[in-house]
């Protein structure tokens, strides 16, 4: 006996699993289980936490100056010691982390969007238009980054929303150049090219078909950026160019207190300095995790 | 080849020119009236304007442009109006400093980096690996001046080992300047080590994935010929474009650590001109940190296409 | 006790992907004896590669021997240490694979890549030039001394392999592995490499283990065959009798799907076998091939076959081989469509087309004054190896490239724009494209419906429930399951993303459709379905495809009317089978010979001499001069010879008169050189 086979049935495909959600599902567990992931996450969440909840979490208000007791060392009043103000360096350090958290994640967010829209058009239409603005951002990104940060910032003054766009544009530049790259390799498949042959338009072609597919660089690239921006930020302060003088703010009470350190007088530094390191750190570890999680 | 290279020196005279377009415009929108600087905010306007004229600077942009670059590149950088000096002199002085410090630095850690990335591409995924990579990478991403102050906290506080500011007393041995600048070129190494080692792993484990060398190994080949006879050819390509583009940093970035060591570099002396709105002083500054950056990366990719042979002999047959 | 080279032993291998250990290799046992060849023979996922690589003690970093032995030279492989190992891959073992550029280091110099092979066998250093010398010239490389000091970006296609190959046979091994070495070359460089291979067998007395998905290489190469499905060893046998006889219904069925024999569509569409291959590592109950196979039973499902015995040393692993001849077939037996009429103007006309662009200050000539018509409802197929400009031309012909100018194309009589986007939405509906990498053609994070209803709203202009509804028509009309419209092209096989790539094709109604390689990247079983439903849209609706390829079987199928392009020049065109048969071009005639077919039997066979000249500086002449064994005289350098209609509906590029081709081309030509490739 033989079986016949209905030659005119569709052929079906027993339910594949949906691949793509296996593969989201799959980076998240990967995630879940990195130790680098949940360390950064860790660190990062503290001094988010920090960042809103800052007043009520502080054991002192940290503009008050304690007169009688300037530049003491930690104790048990003042678990981290005092500054040169009398004010305690525990509650500083704490409401210190709104500053930056507040300005670093708009302006990376600011540079990720103008780099991802360069990026796009110089990928996509090559020609003229991606040598005369490859040859303007080799040009800027001549001359280093804090520099042109730095002037540009004195040149504008420094302010919260100065301090944003700076380090928006700044950092445009180099997000493009990533996203050019990613671009570039796309552009060349062939669903490009079938988008052409039904007379697609520029716009969508770039914005609809081959920026869903670069989304994994941009992610990363804004995830990286966003450690980079806290870095510069804080070293903008350190030199006196920080966004408003009069909240607690890392860069600048490190800057001021600087010169005690020859008089032994190490903590007013050596804090804030430590809650730069670990919320930087912290970022890193989260962009690392995040990219090894879409290379897998 | 030479194709190739004719074509990058071409971009990089037109990158040149952008960026002398860039610095002069850029420095333009920093506020301040020349002659107002120099005559002080009491002076009579009258006055103010005869000097502004005098010094030119009420002239069309375009011209005071063309002015500055054609004197630049004639070796006549101007006169700095806060110190009252010649700027080459000012900058001469630092940019030596700077190449002190940046060659020290720069031969610390690229040998380092390279030498961290080719390990942990070997030991792929095994804690050597996680260690370097993730150890070189949190080391990096913190601030200079963090760095910097931790190691001040350490050496120059606490054990006392080492000097605090980086300036040497005039006239000390070269063995001398170069304790003075540990610090400062540690502070660099620790920054910058990450990146480079990072780039030369993923080059590593490009090249040691590459089926070039599946046949080397196939061959029976000894897994130390394998290393360093194919794979390490083509794992530095990528590292030299990447300790290029350091190299301009290197040069005029530091303002941060000759800030935080009293070290008299071009960094510095660019913070500086920046805060007395000393425009001359100010422009040529970057322009030159720009130029090297720009002769940096010409040089790297002088390098690879010498080491590329790809590039070096085109496609023959 | 039998000599073998090699022995597997039950043979099982899996690869840790993602915490699961998968399955590849079942159980594999097979021998090879002393100077035998043998054919591995199976479509993609069956585990040859692996078997290779589990020879060579070389696989990746998350596979492992399960269980079963190797033996080599009658030592177990498996149990040896890292230092043995290594000894037997300087000394015993060889392996060449697919891509002969990247399989050498492009930092290092010919000559010394090849000397280390030597000196890891203790030869001194100006020994080991001298041999790398003669072993270059065993190759049939002629200027072995200017090569040696070349690097591999330098070389040709056909001339790294060469280097590879002398590379793999320098140690005089016991075995030589090739897993697919001549996939990606050109028909006429591929003929070149496979003769080389035979002749140094022949000389060294090695044994060939010989992997490919092409069935008719391994009847030309091998004495036996093995026939791998899913991991587990089907068939097995002399090679000329699996082939001429199969005893499996796998076998059976592969065979049935290849176009061959002067086949053509109007006479029998291709069988094909139903269902899918099974994802690597599946968990299998039964008979491996028991979910596709036409004559399965219960028994089939419950039990595994061994190998039976089926006479003359051969095997089958099926429970009813005696009946595997009677294989129903799964696709339909009716004849498809009727020829196109010769009446009426042509649909897609192109004049005096060329193409000249600039590639590192020189000038390459990718189309030279291609004329040519495409009649309304026609198949014309287009031949030609790389460098021939058919890409070029299509890619012309759509408007993604603009051609030179003085070049002029034509659409239903109207002229069509050089560039796609000033052509009316009228014309750019009528002509589109299949490409032939399912993966990039699509969009991998689009759903299928969004790409099919993106192309219905784009060129149709259609939206809402009407769109919807004619969605789910054409999905159906090429046999795509409605179920699968929310789901994203990464999850499907390539057979069912080249379908969605068809139906977005077809969303435009169009007049005329460009298929360029559609089904090159596809399995063989997956081809012969794709090529059915190209065949049976093309009768159902009236379409004209112009079928770009260079499998010359494929394309005999398929087409009504053929062209062969040389170097961007259009040397032959004609109806399919005048075009196949004698008298044609010369350059058809080396290529048609240059093909393996699967009833193995020699023909003669025509060596053409030399490499495909460069574009950027083409012969003079006729452009087919340099290599043409039938050059006749210093005509052929000096006068390009016109196209000429030299029968009815026969034109061609020759300066050789109709008739004494015919005479001539009833002998093959005596040889030009002796035996020589120019470097």
């Amino acid at each position: 006996m033989t079986v016949v086979q209905d030659p005119t049935a569709p052929i079906t495909v027993p339910s594949a699993p949906d691949q793509a959600a296996i593969a989201r599902r799959e980076r998240l567990r990967f995630l879940r289980r990195s130790p680098t992931f949940l360390i950064g996450c860790a660190l990062v969440g503290i001094w988010v936490i920090c960042a809103i909840f800052g007043n009520l979490i502080a054991p002192h208000d940290p503009e008050f100056p304690d007169v009688l007791n300037k530049l003491v060392g930690p104790s048990g009043e003042h678990i981290f010691g005092t500054d040169r103000l009398g004010r305690d360096v525990l509650s500083r350090v704490i409401v210190g982390a709104r500053s930056v958290l507040v300005i670093a994640p708009i302006a990376t967010l600011l540079g990720t969007v103008l780099g991802t829209a360069i990026g796009l058009v110089t990928g996509y239409y090559r020609g003229l238009v991606d040598e005369a603005t490859m040859r303007v951002v080799d040009a800027v990104l001549a001359i280093p980054l804090i520099i042109t940060s730095l002037l540009a910032v004195v040149a504008l003054g420094p302010s919260r929303v100065t301090l944003i766009l700076v380090i928006g544009f700044v950092f445009a530049p180099i997000i493009a150049k990533t996203v050019r790259a990613a671009v570039l390799g796309e552009a060349q498949l062939e669903y490009v090219e079938a988008a052409r042959l039904r007379n697609e338009r520029g716009l969508y072609v770039m914005f609809a078909e081959i920026l869903p597919n670069v989304m994994g660089p941009v992610i990363v690239e804004f995830t990286v950026r966003l450690g980079y921006a806290i870095f510069t930020i804080a070293t903008l302060s350190f030199l006196g160019f920080g966004a408003d003088p009069s909240i607690p703010d890392w860069g600048q009470d490190i800057s001021q207190h600087y010169q005690f350190i020859s008089g032994d007088v190490w903590w007013p530094v050596l804090f804030p300095s430590l809650a730069i390191a670990t919320l930087i750190v912290g970022i890193n570890l989260v962009a690392d995790a995040i990219a090894q999680s879409f290379e897998r | 080849m030479g194709r190739f290279l004719l074509k990058r020196l071409g971009l990089a005279t037109i990158t040149l020119f952008l960026l002398t377009v860039i610095v002069f415009f850029g420095s333009q929108v920093l506020p301040g009236d020349v002659a107002r600087r120099i005559l002080g905010p009491f002076a009579d306007q009258r006055a103010v304007d005869a000097l502004n004229h005098q010094l030119g600077t009420d002239r069309p942009l375009l011209t005071q442009y063309w002015d500055w670059v054609s004197h630049f590149f004639r070796g006549d950088l101007g006169t700095s109006l806060s110190y009252h000096a010649p700027v080459s002199d000012l900058v001469g002085n630092a940019l030596v400093h700077s190449l002190k410090l940046a060659a020290f630095a720069f031969v610390l850690v690229v040998p380092l980096a390279v030498l961290g990335g080719v390990v942990a591409a070997l030991k792929r995924d095994r804690p050597t690996d996680r260690i370097i990579t993730l150890g070189g990478l949190s080391l990096t991403v913190v601030p200079e001046f963090v760095t910097g102050i931790m190691l001040i906290l350490i050496f120059g506080l606490w054990l006392d080992v080492l000097p605090v500011s980086a300036n040497a007393p005039d006239g000390s041995s070269v063995l001398t300047q170069m304790r003075y600048l540990v610090l400062p070129a540690l502070t660099l190494v620790i920054l910058l080590f990450g990146y480079i080692a990072r780039i030369t792993r993923a080059g590593t484990i490009e090249a040691l994935d590459a089926d070039y060398t599946r046949t080397a190994v196939l061959k029976g080949l000894p897994r130390r010929t394998v290393i360093f006879r194919h794979v390490l050819r083509n794992s530095l390509l990528p590292t030299i474009a990447v300790v290029a583009t350091q190299t301009g940093y290197l040069i005029g970035g530091l303002v941060v650590i000759e800030t935080l060591f009293n070290y008299p570099g071009m960094g510095r002396l660019i913070f500086t001109a920046a805060n007395q709105k000393d425009f001359p002083l100010l422009a040529s500054a970057v322009l030159i940190v720009g130029i090297g950056f720009l002769l940096a990366t010409l040089l790297a990719d002088i390098a690879y296409s010498l080491l590329n042979p790809r590039i070096r002999y085109a496609a023959a047959e | 006790m039998t000599d073998f080279a090699i022995e597997l032993d039950d043979l099982q291998v899996v690869y840790r992907v993602r915490g699961k250990d998968r399955q590849v290799l079942r159980g594999v046992s097979l021998a090879i004896e002393r100077g035998e060849s043998y054919g591995l023979v199976g479509e993609s996922g069956c585990g040859k590669t692996t078997a290779a690589f589990a020879i060579m003690r070389s696989l990746p970093r998350n596979g492992r021997v399960l269980s079963g032995s190797i033996r080599v030279n009658g030592e177990d492989l498996l149990g040896m240490g890292q230092g043995e190992v290594r000894n037997l891959r300087a000394t015993t073992l060889s392996m060449v694979y697919q891509n002969p550029g990247s399989a050498l280091n492009p930092a290092i110099r010919i000559g010394p890549q090849l000397a280390e092979v030597f000196e890891l066998m203790g030869v001194s250093k100006e020994d080991a030039a001298k041999r790398v010398h003669g072993m270059l010239e065993k190759v049939q490389i002629s200027d072995p001394t200017r090569v040696m000091r070349r690097y591999p970006h330098q070389l040709s296609g056909g001339m790294q392999q060469r280097v590879v190959i002398a590379m793999a046979l320098a140690k005089d091994p016991t075995l030589l592995i090739l897993d697919e070495p001549t996939t990606g070359l050109d028909a006429t460089v591929e003929a070149e490499v496979l003769d080389l291979i035979a002749a140094l067998r022949q000389e060294f007395g090695t044994s060939v283990l010989f992997i490919s998905h092409n069935l008719a290489v391994i009847a030309k190469m091998c004495e036996r065959v093995g026939v791998l499905y899913a991991g587990r060893l089907v068939e097995e046998g002399v090679a000329g009798e699996v082939f001429r006889d199969p005893r499996h219904p796998y076998t059976v069925g592969l065979l049935r799907c290849i176009p061959r024999g002067g086949v053509r569509k109007d006479e029998t569409p291709l069988d094909t076998i139903p269902g899918f291959l099974p994802p690597i590592g599946a968990e299998i109950q039964g008979c491996v091939f028991a979910p596709r196979c036409g004559l399965v039973r219960d028994i089939c499902r419950e039990e595994e076959p061994p190998l039976y015995p089926v006479g003359n040393g051969r095997t089958s692993r099926c429970h009813f081989h005696q009946e595997a001849h009677l294989l129903p077939r799964n696709a339909p037996a009716e004849l498809v469509g009727t020829r196109p009429g010769n009446g009426g103007g042509p649909l897609l006309a192109v004049e005096n087309a060329g193409k000249t662009y600039r590639q590192e200050g020189q000038e390459v000539h990718a189309l030279s004054d291609v004329s040519l018509g495409i009649r309304p409802g026609e198949v014309l197929g287009l031949v030609g190896e790389s460098g021939s400009g058919k890409t070029t031309l299509a890619r012309v012909l759509l408007g993604l490239t603009a051609p030179d100018p003085g070049s002029q194309l034509e659409l239903e009589g109207a002229p069509l724009a050089a560039r796609v986007q000033q052509r009316s939405r009228e014309q750019v509906r009528s002509l589109q494209v299949i490409f032939q990498n399912p993966d990039s053609a699509l969009n991998r994070r689009f759903s299928v419906r969004r790409i099919i209803e993106r192309a219905l709203y784009k060129l149709r202009g259609l939206r809402g429930d009407e769109r919807s509804r004619r969605a789910r028509e054409l999905a159906s009309s090429v046999r795509f399951d409605e179920s699968l419209l929310a789901v994203r092209p990464s999850q499907l096989s390539g057979g069912l993303k080249q379908r969605v790539a068809i139906a977005r094709a077809f969303a435009g109604e169009p007049r005329i459709v460009l298929c360029d390689e559609p089904t090159s990247a596809l399995d063989v079983s997956v081809q012969a379905a794709i090529l059915n439903l190209l065949a049976e849209l093309q009768s159902g609706e009236g379409v004209t495809y112009l079928f770009i390829s260079h499998d010359l079987g494929v394309v005999r199928y398929i087409s009504d009317r053929i062209a062969v392009l040389y170097l961007g020049h259009l040397l032959e065109l004609g109806d399919a089978e005048t075009v196949f048969s004698t008298p044609h071009h010369p350059y058809t005639e080396a290529l048609l010979s240059a093909v393996p077919n699967i009833e193995g039997g020699e023909r003669p066979r025509i060596r053409l001499e030399g490499e495909i000249p460069s574009a950027a500086d083409p012969p003079s002449g006729c452009v087919f001069h340099t290599r043409c064994p039938r050059k006749i005289g210093p005509i052929c350098e000096q006068e390009e010879p016109p196209l000429e209609e030299v029968e009815a509906g026969h034109f061609m590029r020759c300066h050789i008169p109709l008739e004494e081709l015919r005479v001539l081309q009833a002998a093959p030509p005596a040889p030009r050189y002796q035996s020589k490739t120019t470097s």
